[in-house]
C-alpha cells in the first residue's frame, strides 16, 4: 500500500532521513519506533507533504505523491494525526469533526445558497464518533476549553472521520494519562478488527508490543530493522539502541 | 438641518458598516492581516465614478465597482498567499501605496489630485416606462445605502455560519491542519480575499456617489485606521460587535465638530481619538465587545 523508496532529507549537514526504505502492507497496523532524532516524525512529514524529500520516492496505492501537497496527499486516502495537538481551537469539538468528513464544505456557491447541509448521515457519524470516545456532552464545546486528554481523542478521532486508506499516527499516547492510554488502545484495536491500515510512531514499547503486528525501527535516518514484534523485542540491534550497548 | 445631519451620520455609517465587515471577513473570519482594504474600497470608488461620468447606469457602475475590486483581490492573493501575519501585512500595505500612487499619479485617467468631480447621483430607470427614478435626496440615498448594507451584512452572515464559513475559521486557526483535512486553503483564503475586496469595492462607490466628488486623499492608509479599529473593537470574528463598533466608532468623534477647533485640528484629534479608545479596549477587552478570538 506504501512503499518508501531510498528517502532521504538533509537539514543542512543533519542528515535527517538518509536512503530510508520500508513497505507497508494493508490491513496492518506498522510502527515505526527509534530514540529521538531517529528522523521518523520527518518521515511522516514527508508521507504527508509537509516536507518535501530531497530525493527518493513514496508510493501510495501505486501513485508517486513525493511531490504532491498535503492536500492533494490527503485527498488519496492518508490522514494524520499530529504529535501536538492541532485542533481548531476556535470551533466547537463537532465543528472540528465535520470538517474531516468531506470537501463539499470549500464548494462556495453551494455553501452560499445552503445546498450543502449538515445531513442526518453526517450527525450520526459525529454522534457515533463522540460516543466511541465517551464525549457524546462535549458536542458544542469549543476545542480550547477541551483538557489535553480530551484534545488528544478528539484529533484522533478528526484523522480517523477524515476518508481514509492510511492512518499516519504520531505518538498517539504521548503525554496522556494510564487511563486514557488504554482507551486509546482500545480504540486502535477496534479499527485493527475492522482491518484498517495504520502505521505510527511511538515510544511506549509495551503500547507498540500490544498493538502492532510489524515493527520497523529507526536510527540516525536510517532502517536499522524490521519484524513482528516479538522478533524486535529480541533483536541485539535494537536492543543496543534503545539501552546502549 | 438637525434630521439632514442624522441623515448624513447614518449614510455614513451604512457606507462604513460594509467596508468593516467585509474587512472583518478577511481579518476575522480568515485570519489574513489585510492592510490593502483601503485599496479595494479606491479602486471600488473611481471604478464606479469613471463609469458614472461616461453615462453608464448606477446599477452597473455598482456591480463593476465590486467585480473590479475583486478582480484586484484575486490578482494581490496571488503574490501573497503563502505570506503569513505581519509579512503579509506588509505586501497588503504596499498594495494600497501602489494604488493609492497610480490614483494620484495616472492623471489622464483620474485627473491626479484634482479629483473627480460632479459623480452623479444614483438614478435607476424604471422597466416598462420611461421613468427614471433619481435619489437625489439624501434619505433616498440613505435608503439604498441602508438595502444594501443590510443585503451585504446578509451575504457574509450566510458565508460564515454555513461550513464554508468554518473552513474559513479552520484556516485561520491552523492552516497546516486544515490542509492535512484534504482543504485547498490557497482558494479558501483567495475566495475569502475576493469577496471581501468585493463588498469594500462595493462601498466605495457608494461613497464616489455620495460624495459625489473622490481624490487620492480619501483613500490613504490614514482613512483605514477607523475601518480597522471598528474591526478590533467589535471583537474579531464577530459581525455583531462589527456593526456596534461601526455606530459608535462613527459617532463618537462627531462632538469634535461643535467644539470650535478649527478643522485642521478636528482630523488629527479624531485619529488621537481612535488611538485611545484601541488602546483601552486593547488594555480592558482584549476581544473587543464580542470577538471570538483574540489579538495575536
Amino acid at each position: 500500500m506504501l512503499k518508501i523508496k531510498n528517502l532521504k532529507k538533509y537539514f543542512g549537514g543533519i542528515k535527517a532521513v538518509d536512503e530510508c526504505s520500508f513497505e507497508i502492507q494493508p490491513e496492518t497496523i506498522t510502527a515505526l519506533i527509534g530514540p529521538n532524532g531517529a528522523g521518523k516524525s520527518t518521515v511522516f512529514n514527508l508521507i504527508s507533504g509537509i516536507l518535501k524529500a530531497d530525493s527518493g520516492e513514496i508510493i501510495f496505492d501505486n501513485k508517486n505523491i513525493t511531490t504532491l501537497s498535503p492536500e492533494a496527499i490527503s485527498n488519496l486516502g492518508i490522514s494524520r494525526l499530529f504529535q501536538q495537538t492541532r485542533l481548531f481551537n476556535n470551533l466547537t469539538v463537532k465543528e472540528n469533526l465535520l470538517l474531516a468528513l468531506d470537501n463539499e464544505d470549500t464548494k462556495f456557491w453551494k455553501n452560499l445558497f445552503g445546498l450543502n447541509k449538515i445531513t442526518e448521515e453526517k450527525e450520526e457519524k459525529i454522534r457515533e464518533m463522540l460516543k466511541l470516545i465517551d464525549m457524546e456532552n462535549f458536542e458544542n464545546t469549543l476545542a480550547k476549553d477541551l483538557s489535553y486528554g480530551q484534545k488528544r481523542l478528539v484529533e484522533l478521532s478528526r484523522a480517523i472521520l477524515n476518508p481514509h486508506k492510511l492512518l499516519i499516527l504520531d505518538e498517539p499516547v504521548a503525554g496522556v494519562t494510564p487511563s486514557l492510554r488504554e482507551k486509546i488502545a482500545e480504540i486502535l484495536l477496534k479499527l485493527k478488527k475492522q482491518r484498517k491500515t495504520i502505521l505510527l510512531i511511538e515510544h511506549d514499547m509495551n503500547f507498540t508490543l500490544k498493538i502492532a503486528d510489524w515493527i520497523i525501527v529507526m536510527e540516525k535516518g536510517k532502517v536499522i530493522a524490521e519484524g513482528a514484534p516479538e522478533e524486535i523485542k529480541n533483536n541485539p540491534k535494537v536492543i543496543e539502541v534503545y539501552l546502549g550497548e | 438641518m438637525v434630521f439632514a445631519y442624522l441623515i448624513h451620520l447614518l449614510i455614513l455609517i451604512c457606507i462604513y458598516l460594509i467596508l468593516a465587515i467585509s474587512l472583518q471577513l478577511s481579518v476575522g473570519f480568515t485570519g489574513l492581516l489585510n492592510l490593502g482594504h483601503i485599496a479595494f474600497y479606491c479602486i471600488g470608488a473611481y471604478a464606479s465614478a469613471l463609469l458614472a461620468l461616461n453615462g453608464f447606469p448606477f446599477w452597473i457602475c455598482l456591480l463593476a465597482a465590486g467585480i473590479l475590486a475583486m478582480i484586484f483581490g484575486f490578482l494581490l492573493s496571488l503574490p501573497t498567499n503563502k505570506l503569513k501575519d505581519d509579512y503579509l501585512a506588509l505586501a497588503t500595505m504596499a498594495f494600497s501605496f501602489v494604488v493609492y500612487a497610480v490614483a494620484l499619479n495616472w492623471t489622464s485617467l483620474t485627473r491626479g489630485p484634482l479629483g473627480l468631480p460632479g459623480i452623479p447621483k444614483p438614478s435607476f430607470h424604471i422597466p416598462l416606462t420611461t421613468y427614471n427614478l433619481q435619489l437625489t435626496t439624501n434619505f433616498s440615498f440613505l435608503l439604498l445605502t441602508f438595502t444594501i448594507a443590510l443585503i451585504s451584512y446578509l451575504i457574509i452572515k450566510k458565508i460564515i455560519s454555513s461550513p464554508f464559513g468554518k473552513v474559513l475559521e479552520a484556516t485561520r486557526d491552523d492552516e497546516l491542519a486544515t490542509r492535512i483535512l484534504g482543504k485547498n486553503t490557497f482558494k479558501m483564503k483567495t475566495l475569502a480575499l475576493m469577496i471581501s475586496a468585493f463588498f469594500a469595492g462595493i462601498s466605495g462607490s457608494l461613497y464616489a456617489h455620495y460624495i459625489t466628488f473622490i481624490d487620492p486623499s480619501s483613500f490613504t492608509l490614514l482613512q483605514l485606521i477607523p475601518v480597522l479599529c471598528i474591526v478590533i473593537i467589535g471583537g474579531l470574528a464577530s459581525l455583531k460587535g462589527t456593526v456596534i463598533a461601526t455606530i459608535i466608532l462613527i459617532l463618537l468623534p462627531e462632538p469634535l465638530r461643535f467644539i470650535g477647533f478649527p478643522s485642521s485640528i478636528v482630523g488629527p484629534m479624531r485619529q488621537i481619538l481612535y488611538a485611545l479608545i484601541l488602546l483601552l479596549i486593547l488594555i480592558y477587552k482584549p476581544k473587543g465587545f464580542y470577538g471570538k478570538i483574540e489579538l495575536e
